[in-house]
């Protein structure tokens, strides 16, 4: 498998560690529903198909992707992109080939996560 | 005996070129370019090996890579290899090889008996035998039932030899070099596209030396060399002979394992034996060709019973006939080309027997112009020989009813070329693909759909006819460097001349039936799995094929079924009155060949397994004795032995210097993040429990970091160098964990706070001076610091120089002495370490490892890796206080749940020996004396020191109410060792428990 990283391009996932399930939403610091940190800490979806999930390139730029991976078939669905302060960042090693942008209905629901506080 | 070498003939061997070579210990003589099983073939062996199970008699099947019988172990030494394909193994001079699982000798075996009972060895006997209220004696019986069962044995010595891992980029990857390989090797490389051409066997042109056709007025074979010719001499074209590609991956990633040098005795020099391809393909050719296959019938696993194409082989390519009489059986036409290439190569056929009534008149007739007898409408039942073929019963058969239409007769012969159809090699695409197809036509399964980017063509996709394997190389090929991009030129077809049948007019003929009783009938020949097992299974309840395959184990040896699968499949479809689709197949799984775990392993062994890291004063640790630990990828010094002294004398002796005086210890390897930014307080403060907000420049603090479900993840001390800027330092252990879990929070939690982290561990040397004189031994070395207490206060940190210098000292203790830690630019270790070193000598300064370093913190009741074991919570190690009531912080809503405030969790407590005897750490806790008596497991032993302090053996552990038990007896079991020392219970600070000593 091949992760194309928008800082690093292409390169082999065994760059990459999983980070786990992307549409999860860490609750808010002061929130003190304890089941919703129940939710947040232990419960996961686990699909069979498309899923959203995080990529950390950690043994190359160290930034963390988010991607969509179909987990039967191990293709990587939407072009991964940066996460974090740096998401919105033009990619340094634009794709030659392979992945496709993802639709704007896509990023919102990436975006989401991210900015939640 | 059987076989003899031809006068003539052998398009692959050089007669002029004599090659010696011994098998069990006789010395026999070959031609360069034979194969092993070739040559042993010419030299009259029929006798190849015992079979697995029942230690039957095996000769060779075939002339390939689909060979389960003909396993040889090769070479000897540190170099020896088990189970390897004689049909695989190339001749060369000096070449040693031995026959396996047979004792004491291939001709005398002593276990064959085990074919005497095969009735009782049938499917699932052991299971059935030992099993249940017999289960005891299977531990008895094991090691007899083991010794006696299995190939040949591998060695216990290195492997001298080198394997490397490489890596390969092509646009199309052509697997396979028959006519459907080289064609569309030929049509991709005159696009330009970047072809590889990758070959199992030592030549190109797989099948095509063995064909009748003439193509573009050139023999089959020469038109092979002359393509092959061809294709070496364009650019972009890569041909790889000797390379099995052996698994299809994702992204279209191909493995492959290149056989550079087994075929010669030793590596040249800068050689590898083997490398291991990554190849990387946009699109793939998959041009593996088809597998013959045999029939089923009783004694079809007597030496002497061979693939019709591999008697085929055998003749044309090494001149070798298979034997001095030879019948071929048929249910297709291309064996009668066989039988005629044969006669008229000087060999005798003494008969064709075919199942079918009515074969096509022309072969018939060329039959009767060589005298060779024929028998349509009949089949072999039964092989006789033992260790050679001596003879074969035929019988009419009724292809219909399946039955016998008369009695038998017997036929001399010393060898029998079997063909029972063709069935595609599917297996490389079934890697990567939907579930194969099944063809009436051809009675064979070929690949399904494509999930990647590849296609199947010529014999693989069921076309067997050589012209119409030319054409669909040529179409791929095209279609596949089209697909790249590369403009497809159209590549004229060679003529093709001659035509021989491609035997698909076939009838289906699995298993033919025995003239009495079930006979011995072998399916599977590697697993010794027979019909009978088959149909037993079938009768217990394993209606599933894939439960079928894992009770009888057939197609599960080395060889994955490559002649028994189809074979199998059939006899199970027929017993449930099933067909064949509707029972379908099992799935290939990689590797398609057996690859030897050297290959795969590649130059990652021994030091060059993973990198090792090293501290920047680790000369001076390995000058001074030290004995060096690994402690993760670092290696640390455990304890600098002198003269006499055991690794316990060295580390008390450390321990009491430090404890009198003043001690040095390398801390280099502990992971160091610097955290920078506006928000680095803030976000400091939300990572640790303790709070992190108000702690001003120059001080450091410890600080513990919880998991998001509250468990104790790690802990160290972070030091605030200015109103931005922090240092932090986490365990050896946890170093990039901790680094990786702060990047997630900061990209994905908190993008907002601007902050950014840096592992800066190899930036800094770092170095513990502890012990009452370590103030003085500071001060003689610094040049403009004020070390007094007052300046320098516990937990201050500031920068000064060391000479010209620049260093950190922050005043930690982790011994509970008056300490400092002296962080230096990683360069200025060693020249740092020298001068304290030279500063303590007034006051008998010595290094001490990490033994004294646990010694010390034991005694100080610290916890480290075996108290954070990633169960713990900062209330069981007496660190409640840490985990704040007054902030937000990872992990802090998670403290309250059930399970971590039950008052029954283990605690952190102190242990005492009472006996004197050392703790083994891992030991449980337990209430009694006696095994009988001893209870359930109240926690375990974590961390066990002598303490020269207290002059006792001590420990920390973790037990169930902790404090509570406080003064009470337990036992610290290690029913392994057998040790049980008896241990009280106390506080786990064992020595200062006012930590007076380190606040001077
Ligand atoms: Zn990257």
């Amino acid at each position: 498998m091949r992760i194309y990283c928008p800082i690093c391009g292409e390169r082999d996932s065994s760059e990459f560690t999983y980070g786990g399930d992307a549409t999860v939403h860490r609750p808010a610091m002061d929130e003190t529903d304890v089941e919703a940190w129940c939710q947040y800490v232990y419960n996961r979806k686990n699909p069979r198909g498309p899923m959203l999930e995080y990529w950390h390139h950690t043994q190359g730029c160290r930034a963390w992707l988010v991607l969509e991976r179909d987990t039967v078939t191990h293709k990587i669905l939407s072009q991964p992109r940066l996460v974090g302060p740096w998401a919105d960042q033009p990619a340094s090693n634009p794709p030659t080939d392979g992945g496709s942008d993802t639709g704007s209905a896509e990023r919102e629901r990436v975006s989401e996560p991210v900015g939640a506080e | 005996m059987s076989g003899y070498r031809l006068s003539s003939g052998g398009s692959q061997i050089d007669r002029s070129r004599r090659v010696r070579f011994s098998f069990d210990g006789r010395d026999l003589g070959g031609f360069a370019g034979d194969t092993l099983a070739s040559a042993l073939l010419a030299n009259e062996q029929t006798l190849f090996g015992r079979s697995f199970k029942y230690h039957r008699p095996r000769g060779v099947l075939s002339a390939g890579a689909e060979e389960p019988s003909a396993l040889v172990t090769m070479r000897g030494g540190a170099r020896v290899e088990p189970n390897t394909k004689a049909t695989m193994v190339e001749l060369y001079e000096g070449l040693e090889a031995a026959s396996q699982n047979r004792w004491p000798s291939l001709r005398f075996d002593v276990l064959s008996v085990n074919s005497l009972f095969g009735n009782f060895l049938t499917a699932g006997f052991y299971y059935k035998t030992f099993m249940g209220p017999t289960r005891k004696s299977w531990m008895f019986y094991e090691h007899f039932i083991r010794r006696a069962a299995g190939l040949g044995a591998g060695g216990f010595e290195a492997d001298p030899d080198r394997y490397e891992g490489l890596h390969a980029h092509c646009d199309v990857l052509v697997v396979g070099s028959g006519p459907t390989g080289l064609m569309a090797a030929r049509a991709a490389a005159v696009s330009g596209a970047r072809v590889i051409l990758a070959e199992e066997m030592a030549q190109l042109g797989g099948m095509l030396p063995n064909e009748s056709e003439s193509l573009d007025g050139m023999g089959a074979g020469d038109w092979a060399k002359a393509t092959v010719a061809e294709l070496s001499t364009y650019e972009n074209v890569t041909l790889m002979p000797r390379t099995t590609v052996y698994g299809y991956f994702d992204d279209n990633v191909m493995a492959a394992v290149e056989r550079v040098a087994d075929h010669v005795p030793v590596p040249a020099e800068n050689t590898p034996r083997q490398r291991h391809w990554t190849i990387r393909a946009k699109q793939v050719v998959i041009a593996s060709g088809a597998i013959e296959r045999p029939v089923v019938f009783d004694g079809n696993d007597t030496p002497g019973v061979m693939l019709s194409d591999a008697v085929r082989s055998y003749a044309l390519r090494f001149g070798v006939a298979a034997g001095r009489k030879v019948i071929v059986f048929t249910n297709n036409d291309r064996a009668y080309h066989t039988a005629l290439r044969l006669a008229d190569q000087g060999m005798t056929i003494r008969a064709l027997v075919d199942a079918r009534w009515a074969p096509p008149q022309e072969l018939v007739e060329a039959l009767a112009a060589r005298d060779i007898e024929h028998f349509p409408g009949h089949v072999v039942v039964k092989a006789e020989g033992g260790k050679a073929l001596e003879g074969v019963h035929i019988a009419p058969y009724d292809p219909h009813t399946k039955r016998l239409k008369g009695s038998p007769r017997w036929l001399t012969t010393d060898a029998l070329a079997v063909s029972g159809g063709w069935s595609p090699a599917i297996h490389l695409a079934s890697h990567a693909s939907d579930r194969p197809e099944f063809r009436e036509d051809i009675q064979a399964f070929v690949p399904g759909a494509p999930e990647q980017a590849w296609r199947a063509a010529g014999a693989c996709n069921g076309d067997f006819g050589l012209a119409a394997c030319l054409a669909a190389g040529a179409e791929a090929g095209a279609a596949a460097a089209g697909d790249v991009g590369f403009g497809a030129t159209a590549l004229p077809l060679p003529s093709v001349e001659g035509g021989e049948p491609d035997g698909s007019a076939m009838l289906p003929l699995w298993e033919v039936p025995a003239i009495k009783g079930r006979g011995k009938k072998f399916v599977d020949l590697q697993h010794d799995v027979t019909a009978e097992d088959v149909r037993l299974a079938q009768r217990e309840g394993f209606q599933s094929v894939e439960h079928l395959k894992r009770y009888t184990t057939l197609g599960m040896a080395a060889d994955q079924g490559k002649t028994s699968n189809i074979n199998g499949l059939a006899i199970m479809a027929e017993t449930r009155g099933a067909t064949i689709p509707e029972v379908g197949t099992t799935r290939f799984r990689p590797p398609y060949n057996p690859v030897s775990l050297g290959a795969i392993a590649g130059r990652e062994i021994g030091a060059h397994f993973r990198p090792v890291r090293l501290t920047p004063m680790h000369d001076w640790h390995v000058a001074q004795g030290a004995d060096m630990l690994a402690a993760g990828a670092w290696l640390r010094p455990r304890v600098y032995r002198q003269p006499g002294e055991s690794v316990t004398d060295a580390y008390i002796r450390e321990t009491r210097a430090v404890r009198d005086s003043v001690g040095i210890v390398d801390v280099s390897t502990l992971g160091k993040i610097d955290v920078q930014g506006p928000d680095a307080a803030e976000f400091l403060n939300r990572v640790y429990s303790n709070g992190f907000a108000k702690l001003p420049v120059g001080k450091a603090r410890y600080g513990l970091m919880l998991r998001e479900d509250g468990i104790v993840y790690d802990d160290g001390t972070t030091w605030r160098l200015s109103e931005t800027q922090y240092l932090m330092t986490t365990t050896t252990a946890n170093a990039a964990g901790v680094l990786t879990h702060l990047e997630h929070l900061l990209s994905i939690v908190w993008p907002e706070l601007r902050v950014q982290v840096t592992s800066v561990t190899e930036q800094w040397a770092g170095m513990a001076v502890s012990g009452p004189n370590a103030r003085r031994t500071l001060e003689a070395a610094v040049d403009d610091m004020d070390l007094s207490n007052e300046a320098l206060p516990f937990m201050g940190v500031r920068p000064g120089h060391l000479g010209s210098i620049p260093v950190l000292i922050a005043r930690l203790s982790f011994s509970g002495e008056l300490a400092y830690e002296v962080y230096a630019e990683a360069n200025y270790g060693m020249p740092v370490w020298e001068k304290v070193l030279e500063a303590g000598k007034p006051y008998g300064i010595i290094a001490y490892g990490t033994e004294a370093l646990g010694a010390l913190r034991i005694e100080k009741g610290h916890v480290a890796g075996p108290e954070l074991d990633g169960r713990t919570t900062a209330a069981d190690l007496g660190l409640g206080g840490m985990a704040s009531r007054k902030k937000h912080y990872i992990g802090s809503m998670m403290l309250d749940r059930e399970g971590l405030t039950d008052p029954n969790r283990l605690k952190l407590v102190g242990l005492v020996s009472l006996s004197g005897e050392s703790i083994r750490p891992g030991s449980q806790l337990v209430e009694g004396a006696t095994v009988a008596t001893s209870g359930p497991s109240l926690g375990h032993v974590s961390s066990t020191t002598y303490s020269p302090a207290l002059e006792k053996q001590v420990a920390l552990g973790l037990v169930e109410g902790g404090l509570e038990r406080t003064g009470h007896r337990l036992y610290a079991i290690y029913p392994l060792k057998g040790h049980r020392v008896p241990v009280e219970i106390v506080e786990p600070v064992f020595f200062d428990k006012d930590g007076s000593r380190m606040h001077v």
